[in-house]
Protein backbone atom coordinates (compact mmCIF):
# COMPACT_ATOMS: atom_id res chain seq x y z
CA UNK A 1 0.00 0.00 0.00
CA UNK A 2 1.24 3.44 -0.81
CA UNK A 3 1.36 6.54 1.31
CA UNK A 4 -1.89 7.99 0.02
CA UNK A 5 -3.68 4.71 0.66
CA UNK A 6 -2.54 4.69 4.28
CA UNK A 7 -3.85 8.19 4.87
CA UNK A 8 -7.19 7.16 3.42
CA UNK A 9 -7.51 4.00 5.50
CA UNK A 10 -6.26 5.76 8.62
CA UNK A 11 -8.72 8.62 8.21
CA UNK A 12 -11.67 6.29 7.49
CA UNK A 13 -10.95 4.02 10.47
CA UNK A 14 -10.16 6.94 12.78
CA UNK A 15 -13.29 8.94 12.07
CA UNK A 16 -15.41 5.76 12.25
CA UNK A 17 -14.00 4.94 15.70
CA UNK A 18 -14.60 8.50 16.84
CA UNK A 19 -18.17 8.49 15.59
CA UNK A 20 -18.87 5.19 17.38
CA UNK A 21 -17.53 6.64 20.63
CA UNK A 22 -19.44 9.87 20.13
CA UNK A 23 -22.83 8.19 19.75
CA UNK A 24 -22.31 6.20 22.96
CA UNK A 25 -23.65 8.60 25.59
CA UNK A 26 -26.82 9.54 23.75
CA UNK A 27 -27.15 6.04 22.29
CA UNK A 28 -26.93 4.34 25.67
CA UNK A 29 -29.46 6.75 27.13
CA UNK A 30 -31.99 6.32 24.34
CA UNK A 31 -31.69 2.54 24.17
CA UNK A 32 -32.02 2.21 27.93
CA UNK A 33 -35.12 4.40 27.89
CA UNK A 34 -36.60 2.39 25.04
CA UNK A 35 -35.84 -0.87 26.87
CA UNK A 36 -36.95 0.06 30.34
CA UNK A 37 -39.53 2.81 30.13
CA UNK A 38 -42.91 3.44 28.57
CA UNK A 39 -44.27 6.86 27.74
CA UNK A 40 -46.85 8.37 25.40
CA UNK A 41 -45.20 8.99 22.06
CA UNK A 42 -42.61 6.25 22.56
CA UNK A 43 -43.40 4.84 19.14
CA UNK A 44 -42.62 8.22 17.56
CA UNK A 45 -39.19 8.18 19.18
CA UNK A 46 -38.62 4.61 18.01
CA UNK A 47 -39.52 5.60 14.46
CA UNK A 48 -37.39 8.74 14.46
CA UNK A 49 -34.39 6.80 15.71
CA UNK A 50 -34.84 4.20 12.97
CA UNK A 51 -35.32 6.76 10.21
CA UNK A 52 -31.69 7.07 9.07
CA UNK A 53 -31.68 3.30 8.66
CA UNK A 54 -34.51 3.33 6.19
CA UNK A 55 -34.32 6.70 4.46
CA UNK A 56 -32.09 7.06 1.44
CA UNK A 57 -28.72 8.06 2.88
CA UNK A 58 -28.46 10.99 0.48
CA UNK A 59 -31.78 12.30 1.78
CA UNK A 60 -30.48 12.17 5.34
CA UNK A 61 -27.32 13.85 4.11
CA UNK A 62 -29.30 16.64 2.50
CA UNK A 63 -31.14 17.34 5.76
CA UNK A 64 -27.83 17.44 7.62
CA UNK A 65 -26.32 19.73 4.99
CA UNK A 66 -29.07 22.28 5.39
CA UNK A 67 -28.91 22.12 9.18
CA UNK A 68 -25.15 22.44 9.45
CA UNK A 69 -24.19 24.91 6.74
CA UNK A 70 -21.71 27.54 7.77
CA UNK A 71 -20.41 30.29 5.52
CA UNK A 72 -21.87 30.55 2.08
CA UNK A 73 -25.00 32.43 1.26
CA UNK A 74 -26.71 32.01 4.61
CA UNK A 75 -24.45 31.50 7.59
CA UNK A 76 -25.64 28.97 10.11
CA UNK A 77 -25.74 28.40 13.84
CA UNK A 78 -22.39 26.69 14.30
CA UNK A 79 -20.51 29.09 12.14
CA UNK A 80 -21.98 32.15 13.77
CA UNK A 81 -21.57 31.14 17.38
CA UNK A 82 -18.53 28.90 17.32
CA UNK A 83 -16.75 29.89 14.13
CA UNK A 84 -16.68 26.24 13.29
CA UNK A 85 -16.70 24.81 9.80
CA UNK A 86 -18.64 21.59 9.67
CA UNK A 87 -19.80 20.94 6.15
CA UNK A 88 -17.13 19.81 3.71
CA UNK A 89 -14.65 19.18 6.49
CA UNK A 90 -13.78 16.10 8.56
CA UNK A 91 -16.36 17.26 11.10
CA UNK A 92 -19.02 16.87 8.43
CA UNK A 93 -17.86 13.31 7.82
CA UNK A 94 -18.03 12.69 11.57
CA UNK A 95 -21.60 13.99 11.83
CA UNK A 96 -22.74 11.95 8.84
CA UNK A 97 -21.23 8.77 10.28
CA UNK A 98 -22.74 9.40 13.71
CA UNK A 99 -26.23 9.92 12.34
CA UNK A 100 -26.11 6.94 10.00
CA UNK A 101 -24.71 4.44 12.52
CA UNK A 102 -26.81 5.64 15.47
CA UNK A 103 -29.93 3.52 14.67
CA UNK A 104 -27.89 0.34 14.37
CA UNK A 105 -26.29 0.87 17.76
CA UNK A 106 -29.60 1.68 19.43
CA UNK A 107 -31.26 -1.41 18.05
CA UNK A 108 -28.55 -3.72 19.38
CA UNK A 109 -28.14 -1.89 22.66
CA UNK A 110 -31.87 -1.93 23.33
CA UNK A 111 -31.97 -5.71 22.92
CA UNK A 112 -28.93 -6.02 25.18
CA UNK A 113 -30.63 -3.99 27.90
CA UNK A 114 -33.89 -5.84 27.51
CA UNK A 115 -32.08 -9.10 28.11
CA UNK A 116 -30.83 -8.00 31.52
CA UNK A 117 -33.12 -9.55 34.11
CA UNK A 118 -35.00 -6.63 35.67
CA UNK A 119 -35.27 -8.59 38.90
CA UNK A 120 -31.55 -8.24 39.42
CA UNK A 121 -31.92 -4.47 39.11
CA UNK A 122 -34.81 -4.49 41.57
CA UNK A 123 -32.81 -6.54 44.05
CA UNK A 124 -29.98 -4.03 43.86
CA UNK A 125 -32.43 -1.22 44.53
CA UNK A 126 -33.86 -2.95 47.58
CA UNK A 127 -30.32 -3.12 48.88
CA UNK A 128 -30.12 0.67 48.68
CA UNK A 129 -28.44 1.39 45.36
CA UNK A 130 -29.58 4.52 43.50
CA UNK A 131 -30.64 4.36 39.84
CA UNK A 132 -27.34 5.48 38.41
CA UNK A 133 -25.42 3.03 40.55
CA UNK A 134 -27.71 0.20 39.50
CA UNK A 135 -27.10 1.15 35.90
CA UNK A 136 -23.34 1.23 36.25
CA UNK A 137 -22.83 -1.81 38.42
CA UNK A 138 -25.64 -4.15 37.31
CA UNK A 139 -27.21 -3.24 33.98
CA UNK A 140 -24.14 -2.11 32.09
CA UNK A 141 -21.85 -5.03 32.92
CA UNK A 142 -24.59 -7.58 32.20
CA UNK A 143 -25.43 -5.93 28.89
CA UNK A 144 -21.81 -5.29 27.98
CA UNK A 145 -21.34 -8.02 25.41
CA UNK A 146 -24.42 -6.99 23.48
CA UNK A 147 -23.37 -3.35 23.74
CA UNK A 148 -19.92 -4.06 22.38
CA UNK A 149 -21.51 -6.08 19.58
CA UNK A 150 -23.70 -3.07 18.82
CA UNK A 151 -20.70 -0.74 18.83
CA UNK A 152 -18.87 -2.95 16.37
CA UNK A 153 -21.93 -3.01 14.14
CA UNK A 154 -22.15 0.77 14.27
CA UNK A 155 -18.44 0.95 13.49
CA UNK A 156 -18.87 -1.31 10.48
CA UNK A 157 -21.74 0.86 9.24
CA UNK A 158 -19.68 3.99 9.68
CA UNK A 159 -16.82 2.44 7.70
CA UNK A 160 -19.06 1.90 4.71
CA UNK A 161 -21.03 5.14 4.79
CA UNK A 162 -21.34 6.89 1.44
CA UNK A 163 -24.57 8.73 0.60
CA UNK A 164 -24.84 11.05 3.58
CA UNK A 165 -21.08 11.61 3.66
CA UNK A 166 -20.81 12.75 0.07
CA UNK A 167 -23.69 15.17 0.62
CA UNK A 168 -22.42 16.74 3.80
CA UNK A 169 -18.69 16.52 3.28
CA UNK A 170 -18.08 16.09 -0.42
CA UNK A 171 -15.13 14.02 -1.58
CA UNK A 172 -12.06 16.16 -0.97
CA UNK A 173 -8.87 14.09 -1.18
CA UNK A 174 -6.85 14.38 1.99
CA UNK A 175 -9.64 16.15 3.79
CA UNK A 176 -12.93 14.29 3.62
CA UNK A 177 -12.26 11.37 1.32
CA UNK A 178 -13.14 8.05 2.90
CA UNK A 179 -12.63 4.54 1.51
CA UNK A 180 -16.09 4.33 -0.03
CA UNK A 181 -15.90 7.80 -1.58
CA UNK A 182 -12.46 7.03 -2.96
CA UNK A 183 -13.67 3.78 -4.52
CA UNK A 184 -16.53 5.60 -6.22
CA UNK A 185 -14.30 8.33 -7.58
CA UNK A 186 -11.57 5.99 -8.79
CA UNK A 187 -14.10 3.91 -10.72
CA UNK A 188 -15.47 7.12 -12.24
CA UNK A 189 -11.99 8.07 -13.35
CA UNK A 190 -11.23 4.62 -14.73
CA UNK A 191 -8.55 3.81 -12.14
CA UNK A 192 -9.58 0.19 -11.82
CA UNK A 193 -6.45 -1.16 -10.15
CA UNK A 194 -6.65 1.47 -7.44
CA UNK A 195 -10.37 0.85 -6.98
CA UNK A 196 -9.84 -2.86 -6.47
CA UNK A 197 -7.04 -2.29 -4.00
CA UNK A 198 -9.31 -0.08 -1.93
CA UNK A 199 -12.10 -2.59 -2.33
CA UNK A 200 -9.89 -5.29 -0.82
CA UNK A 201 -9.10 -3.11 2.18
CA UNK A 202 -12.79 -2.24 2.61
CA UNK A 203 -13.90 -5.84 2.56
CA UNK A 204 -11.21 -6.86 5.05
CA UNK A 205 -12.13 -4.12 7.48
CA UNK A 206 -15.86 -4.76 7.21
CA UNK A 207 -15.37 -8.49 7.59
CA UNK A 208 -13.28 -8.05 10.73
CA UNK A 209 -15.77 -5.63 12.26
CA UNK A 210 -18.87 -7.71 11.62
CA UNK A 211 -17.17 -10.98 12.56
CA UNK A 212 -16.07 -9.39 15.82
CA UNK A 213 -19.57 -8.11 16.40
CA UNK A 214 -21.10 -11.54 15.90
CA UNK A 215 -18.55 -13.08 18.24
CA UNK A 216 -19.57 -10.68 21.02
CA UNK A 217 -23.25 -11.24 20.35
CA UNK A 218 -22.84 -14.99 20.52
CA UNK A 219 -21.03 -14.90 23.82
CA UNK A 220 -23.91 -13.00 25.42
CA UNK A 221 -25.86 -16.04 26.53
CA UNK A 222 -23.67 -17.30 29.27
CA UNK B 1 -16.18 5.21 38.45
CA UNK B 2 -16.34 9.02 38.26
CA UNK B 3 -12.59 9.14 37.83
CA UNK B 4 -12.79 6.67 34.97
CA UNK B 5 -15.42 8.77 33.21
CA UNK B 6 -13.29 11.88 33.65
CA UNK B 7 -10.26 10.08 32.30
CA UNK B 8 -12.25 8.84 29.33
CA UNK B 9 -13.53 12.33 28.51
CA UNK B 10 -10.06 13.82 28.69
CA UNK B 11 -8.77 11.04 26.49
CA UNK B 12 -11.57 11.61 23.97
CA UNK B 13 -10.95 15.35 23.90
CA UNK B 14 -7.30 14.64 23.28
CA UNK B 15 -8.16 12.26 20.47
CA UNK B 16 -10.35 14.88 18.82
CA UNK B 17 -7.48 17.31 18.76
CA UNK B 18 -5.22 14.78 17.08
CA UNK B 19 -7.29 14.89 13.95
CA UNK B 20 -5.88 17.09 11.20
CA UNK B 21 -6.28 20.79 11.84
CA UNK B 22 -5.43 23.24 9.08
CA UNK B 23 -2.34 25.35 9.70
CA UNK B 24 -0.95 27.66 7.01
CA UNK B 25 -2.84 25.96 4.22
CA UNK B 26 -4.89 27.27 1.39
CA UNK B 27 -7.76 25.36 -0.08
CA UNK B 28 -8.10 25.65 -3.84
CA UNK B 29 -11.29 24.49 -5.53
CA UNK B 30 -10.47 24.08 -9.22
CA UNK B 31 -12.02 22.66 -12.37
CA UNK B 32 -11.17 19.02 -13.05
CA UNK B 33 -9.42 19.91 -16.31
CA UNK B 34 -6.80 21.85 -14.32
CA UNK B 35 -5.78 18.83 -12.22
CA UNK B 36 -2.37 18.06 -13.70
CA UNK B 37 -1.18 21.59 -14.45
CA UNK B 38 -2.17 23.03 -11.08
CA UNK B 39 -0.66 20.14 -9.15
CA UNK B 40 2.63 20.71 -10.93
CA UNK B 41 2.54 24.45 -10.26
CA UNK B 42 1.65 23.85 -6.63
CA UNK B 43 4.61 21.53 -6.06
CA UNK B 44 6.98 24.32 -7.09
CA UNK B 45 5.04 26.98 -5.21
CA UNK B 46 4.95 24.97 -1.97
CA UNK B 47 8.71 24.67 -1.97
CA UNK B 48 9.17 28.36 -2.69
CA UNK B 49 6.66 29.82 -0.29
CA UNK B 50 6.31 27.24 2.47
CA UNK B 51 2.54 27.38 2.18
CA UNK B 52 0.57 24.21 1.65
CA UNK B 53 -2.03 23.90 -1.08
CA UNK B 54 -4.95 21.53 -0.65
CA UNK B 55 -6.81 20.89 -3.88
CA UNK B 56 -10.39 19.95 -4.48
CA UNK B 57 -10.76 19.17 -8.17
CA UNK B 58 -14.15 18.55 -9.67
CA UNK B 59 -16.85 19.89 -11.92
CA UNK B 60 -16.96 23.68 -11.49
CA UNK B 61 -20.72 23.40 -11.01
CA UNK B 62 -20.29 21.02 -8.08
CA UNK B 63 -17.52 23.14 -6.55
CA UNK B 64 -19.54 26.33 -6.82
CA UNK B 65 -22.42 24.55 -5.14
CA UNK B 66 -20.17 23.34 -2.34
CA UNK B 67 -18.89 26.90 -1.82
CA UNK B 68 -22.45 28.19 -1.69
CA UNK B 69 -23.27 25.54 0.89
CA UNK B 70 -20.41 26.64 3.08
CA UNK B 71 -17.38 24.61 2.07
CA UNK B 72 -14.21 26.20 3.48
CA UNK B 73 -12.32 27.28 0.37
CA UNK B 74 -9.85 30.08 -0.24
CA UNK B 75 -9.58 30.15 -4.04
CA UNK B 76 -12.00 29.17 -6.79
CA UNK B 77 -10.70 28.47 -10.30
CA UNK B 78 -13.69 27.81 -12.51
CA UNK B 79 -13.98 26.51 -16.06
CA UNK B 80 -16.65 29.00 -17.02
CA UNK B 81 -17.68 32.53 -16.16
CA UNK B 82 -21.26 31.60 -15.27
CA UNK B 83 -20.25 29.72 -12.10
CA UNK B 84 -18.09 32.63 -10.97
CA UNK B 85 -20.89 35.08 -11.77
CA UNK B 86 -23.25 33.08 -9.57
CA UNK B 87 -20.83 33.31 -6.65
CA UNK B 88 -20.19 36.99 -7.28
CA UNK B 89 -23.91 37.71 -7.23
CA UNK B 90 -24.12 36.02 -3.84
CA UNK B 91 -21.27 38.16 -2.58
CA UNK B 92 -18.98 35.19 -1.99
CA UNK B 93 -15.88 36.36 -3.86
CA UNK B 94 -13.50 39.27 -3.44
CA UNK B 95 -14.44 41.04 -6.66
CA UNK B 96 -11.12 42.78 -7.21
CA UNK B 97 -9.25 39.46 -7.25
CA UNK B 98 -11.37 38.05 -10.08
CA UNK B 99 -9.52 37.58 -13.32
CA UNK B 100 -10.01 35.43 -16.43
CA UNK B 101 -6.80 33.48 -16.67
CA UNK B 102 -7.01 30.75 -19.21
CA UNK B 103 -8.80 29.54 -22.28
CA UNK B 104 -9.11 26.14 -23.88
CA UNK B 105 -10.51 24.40 -26.95
CA UNK B 106 -12.73 21.39 -27.44
CA UNK B 107 -11.88 18.16 -29.18
CA UNK B 108 -13.74 15.01 -30.14
CA UNK B 109 -11.88 11.98 -28.82
CA UNK B 110 -12.10 8.26 -29.43
CA UNK B 111 -10.31 5.32 -27.82
CA UNK B 112 -6.75 4.97 -29.03
CA UNK B 113 -7.53 1.69 -30.79
CA UNK B 114 -10.80 2.88 -32.30
CA UNK B 115 -11.32 2.36 -36.00
CA UNK B 116 -14.14 4.85 -36.32
CA UNK B 117 -13.70 7.64 -38.80
CA UNK B 118 -14.70 10.99 -37.37
CA UNK B 119 -13.40 13.81 -39.51
CA UNK B 120 -15.96 16.44 -38.65
CA UNK B 121 -18.58 16.90 -35.95
CA UNK B 122 -21.28 15.87 -38.44
CA UNK B 123 -19.90 12.33 -38.26
CA UNK B 124 -21.24 12.12 -34.72
CA UNK B 125 -24.72 11.71 -36.16
CA UNK B 126 -23.85 8.49 -37.99
CA UNK B 127 -25.36 5.27 -36.60
CA UNK B 128 -21.89 3.84 -35.97
CA UNK B 129 -21.62 6.24 -33.05
CA UNK B 130 -24.12 4.92 -30.54
CA UNK B 131 -22.99 6.76 -27.42
CA UNK B 132 -21.25 10.08 -26.97
CA UNK B 133 -20.00 10.99 -23.53
CA UNK B 134 -20.04 14.58 -22.32
CA UNK B 135 -19.58 16.12 -18.93
CA UNK B 136 -23.19 16.77 -17.90
CA UNK B 137 -24.37 19.37 -20.44
CA UNK B 138 -26.91 20.75 -18.00
CA UNK B 139 -24.41 22.04 -15.47
CA UNK B 140 -20.76 21.13 -16.05
CA UNK B 141 -18.85 23.77 -18.08
CA UNK B 142 -17.22 21.25 -20.42
CA UNK B 143 -20.62 19.81 -21.29
CA UNK B 144 -22.23 23.23 -21.60
CA UNK B 145 -19.55 24.36 -24.05
CA UNK B 146 -19.90 21.12 -26.04
CA UNK B 147 -23.68 21.42 -26.22
CA UNK B 148 -23.46 25.08 -27.25
CA UNK B 149 -21.14 24.15 -30.09
CA UNK B 150 -23.31 21.26 -31.26
CA UNK B 151 -26.37 23.50 -31.17
CA UNK B 152 -24.53 26.08 -33.21
CA UNK B 153 -23.76 23.41 -35.83
CA UNK B 154 -27.42 22.30 -35.71
CA UNK B 155 -26.35 18.82 -34.59
CA UNK B 156 -27.67 18.79 -31.04
CA UNK B 157 -31.13 17.47 -31.87
CA UNK B 158 -29.62 14.55 -33.75
CA UNK B 159 -27.07 13.55 -31.10
CA UNK B 160 -28.96 14.41 -27.93
CA UNK B 161 -30.32 10.90 -27.63
CA UNK B 162 -26.83 9.45 -27.73
CA UNK B 163 -25.38 11.59 -24.96
CA UNK B 164 -24.10 9.88 -21.81
CA UNK B 165 -23.59 12.54 -19.13
CA UNK B 166 -20.85 12.24 -16.50
CA UNK B 167 -20.12 14.19 -13.34
CA UNK B 168 -17.08 15.96 -14.71
CA UNK B 169 -14.87 16.16 -17.77
CA UNK B 170 -12.27 13.72 -16.43
CA UNK B 171 -14.96 11.09 -15.91
CA UNK B 172 -15.97 11.67 -19.53
CA UNK B 173 -12.36 11.17 -20.58
CA UNK B 174 -12.19 7.93 -18.57
CA UNK B 175 -15.34 6.65 -20.25
CA UNK B 176 -13.71 7.04 -23.65
CA UNK B 177 -10.48 5.46 -22.40
CA UNK B 178 -12.32 2.43 -21.12
CA UNK B 179 -14.20 1.96 -24.38
CA UNK B 180 -17.59 2.30 -22.71
CA UNK B 181 -18.62 4.82 -25.35
CA UNK B 182 -17.73 5.32 -29.00
CA UNK B 183 -16.74 8.96 -28.72
CA UNK B 184 -16.63 11.89 -26.37
CA UNK B 185 -16.07 15.62 -26.29
CA UNK B 186 -13.52 16.94 -23.84
CA UNK B 187 -11.01 19.76 -23.64
CA UNK B 188 -7.92 19.57 -25.81
CA UNK B 189 -5.85 19.70 -22.64
CA UNK B 190 -7.55 16.57 -21.25
CA UNK B 191 -6.93 14.61 -24.44
CA UNK B 192 -3.30 15.67 -24.26
CA UNK B 193 -2.65 14.04 -20.88
CA UNK B 194 -4.28 10.76 -21.77
CA UNK B 195 -2.40 7.99 -23.49
CA UNK B 196 -5.48 5.94 -24.11
CA UNK B 197 -7.42 8.29 -26.36
CA UNK B 198 -6.69 9.99 -29.64
CA UNK B 199 -8.08 13.20 -30.99
CA UNK B 200 -10.42 12.48 -33.88
CA UNK B 201 -11.40 16.04 -34.60
CA UNK B 202 -10.38 19.40 -33.20
CA UNK B 203 -12.74 22.33 -32.83
CA UNK B 204 -10.66 25.41 -33.56
CA UNK B 205 -10.96 28.32 -31.15
CA UNK B 206 -12.40 30.54 -33.86
CA UNK B 207 -15.34 28.18 -34.46
CA UNK B 208 -15.87 26.84 -30.99
CA UNK B 209 -17.50 28.49 -27.98
CA UNK B 210 -15.57 31.13 -26.04
CA UNK B 211 -14.01 29.18 -23.22
CA UNK B 212 -12.80 31.19 -20.26
CA UNK B 213 -11.42 30.09 -16.88
CA UNK B 214 -11.83 32.79 -14.21
CA UNK B 215 -10.10 32.67 -10.84
CA UNK B 216 -10.93 34.54 -7.64
CA UNK B 217 -10.19 34.62 -3.91
CA UNK B 218 -13.23 33.85 -1.78
CA UNK B 219 -14.53 36.39 0.68
CA UNK B 220 -14.81 33.93 3.56
CA UNK B 221 -11.23 32.77 3.11
CA UNK B 222 -9.32 32.52 6.36
CA UNK B 223 -5.99 32.92 4.60
CA UNK B 224 -6.81 35.70 2.17
CA UNK B 225 -3.24 36.96 2.19
CA UNK B 226 -1.74 33.59 1.31
CA UNK B 227 -4.54 32.98 -1.18
CA UNK B 228 -3.84 36.25 -3.00
CA UNK B 229 -0.17 35.38 -3.07
CA UNK B 230 -0.92 32.07 -4.75
CA UNK B 231 -3.24 33.68 -7.28
CA UNK B 232 -0.49 36.21 -8.01
CA UNK B 233 1.96 33.36 -8.53
CA UNK B 234 -0.38 31.86 -11.11
CA UNK B 235 0.21 35.02 -13.17
CA UNK B 236 3.97 34.52 -13.07
CA UNK B 237 6.05 33.46 -16.09
CA UNK B 238 6.82 30.11 -14.43
CA UNK B 239 3.17 29.24 -13.97
CA UNK B 240 2.28 30.56 -17.41
CA UNK B 241 4.87 28.26 -18.92
CA UNK B 242 3.41 25.24 -17.13
CA UNK B 243 -0.11 26.07 -18.30
CA UNK B 244 1.12 26.46 -21.87
CA UNK B 245 2.98 23.15 -21.70
CA UNK B 246 -0.27 21.44 -20.86
CA UNK B 247 -1.96 23.13 -23.81
CA UNK B 248 -3.90 25.92 -22.15
CA UNK B 249 -4.24 29.29 -23.82
CA UNK B 250 -3.08 31.89 -21.33
CA UNK B 251 -5.06 35.13 -21.43
CA UNK B 252 -3.33 38.44 -20.84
Amino acid sequence: MENGDWQLVWFTVWVSILSTLLILPFGLAISWLLARREWPGKSIVETLVSLPLVMPPVATGLILLKLLRGRGSKGGFFHFYFDLDIVFTWRGVLVALCVMSFPLFVRSARVAFEEVNPRLEQIARTLGAGNFRVFCTITLPLASRGLVGGMLLAFARALGEFGATIMVAGNIPGRTSTLSLAIFQSVQLGQDAYAFRLLGISVTLAFAAVWGSEWFMRRRKH
Amino acid sequence: MQKRILLLSVWLAFLTMMLPVSAAEISVFAAASLTDSLKKIATTYEKQSGDKIIFNFGASSLLARQIEEGAPADVFFSADEAKMDALERKGLIIGETRKSRLSNTLVIVVAIDSVLKIISPEDLTTPAIKRIVLADPRTVPAGIYAKAYLEKRKLWAAVEGKVVPTDNVRAALAAVELGNVEAGMVYKTDAAISRKVKVACEIPASEGPTISYPIAVLKESRNAGAARKFVQYLNSPDATRVFQTYGFIVLK
